[in-house]
């Protein structure tokens, strides 16, 4: 189970990586999910794109 | 001093907005909001002369904001058993074995889609919907810009818990961005 990871638990590894340093069995357990896995890098690509609009979100709100 | 005047009464609705979109409390809002404007009012010289002065109220804002979170650390502090049901709401998205009940759609090109305020707009209003706790927490990290270490000592939580806090709000605004954005988009892919 060490490098197995489900969709539930790479999606947190995903949303949490900007948050924290994964641990190196993380990191290696994602990178081995993802290439198996359709879903979470389209979740991933989501991630990104939410992370690029709160960016968007943050001068939205200063704006006149 | 009556142009700031007049801006400050113009402004004023929207500043509580997002104070109360950060604090999730009226009465921390008002408070926020009413030193904001007494600071601006303490510094006309800082006015004078702003090409954007909303952009200068707001960074006086979040400051403040600050101030309001950490004197109400206590009430804001975060119970593990109350999350907003964000516990069950992951479990609507992933299916016993740990596969998404549905797989993530395509978004498409980031750009085409940033670049559109009416995105921004649908944006904001899924901030909103945040449930309160999720809400919070998740605008101290991406719109306060607050560290972690700094969230979790405010709320007394731990770096665990903080995660999953966050990711559930993101897991909820993405949900949301689904139903009002992407998923009444024609279909592109």
């Amino acid at each position: 189970m060490l490098l197995r990871r489900t969709c539930r638990q790479a999606a947190l590894l995903i949303t949490s990586r900007r948050e924290r340093e994964l641990g190196w069995a993380d990191r290696v357990a994602l990178r081995l999910h993802m290439m198996v896995c359709k879903a979470c890098p389209r979740f991933e690509g989501q991630i990104k794109l939410m992370e690029q609009a709160m960016g968007r979100w943050r001068s939205y709100v200063e704006r006149d | 001093m009556t142009d700031l005047t007049a801006l400050l009464e113009t402004l004023r609705p929207q500043l509580l907005r997002y104070a109360k979109l950060q604090l999730r409390n009226e009465a921390w809002a008002e408070d926020a909001v009413s030193e904001t404007m007494l600071a601006a009012i303490e510094k006309p010289e800082a006015f004078a002369g702003r090409a954007q002065p909303k952009t200068w109220l707001i960074g006086i804002l979040k400051h403040k904001l600050v101030d309001q979170v950490r004197k109400h650390s206590r009430e804001c502090s975060l119970s593990t058993d109350d999350d907003d049901g964000g516990a069950a709401f992951e479990d609507e998205l992933f299916a016993e074995s740990g596969h998404f009940r549905d797989k993530p759609a395509e978004w498409g090109d980031p750009q085409a889609v940033l670049g559109q305020q009416q995105f921004i707009a649908v944006l904001d209003a899924c901030v909103e919907k945040l449930p309160n706790q999720l809400g919070r927490v998740f605008l101290m990290r991406e719109w306060l810009e607050l560290e972690t270490d700094e969230i979790c000592k405010e709320l007394s939580v731990t770096p665990t818990n903080l995660w999953v806090m966050l990711h559930r709000a993101r897991l909820r605004l993405r949900e949301c961005l689904q139903l009002n954005w992407f998923g009444k988009q024609p279909a592109s892919t």
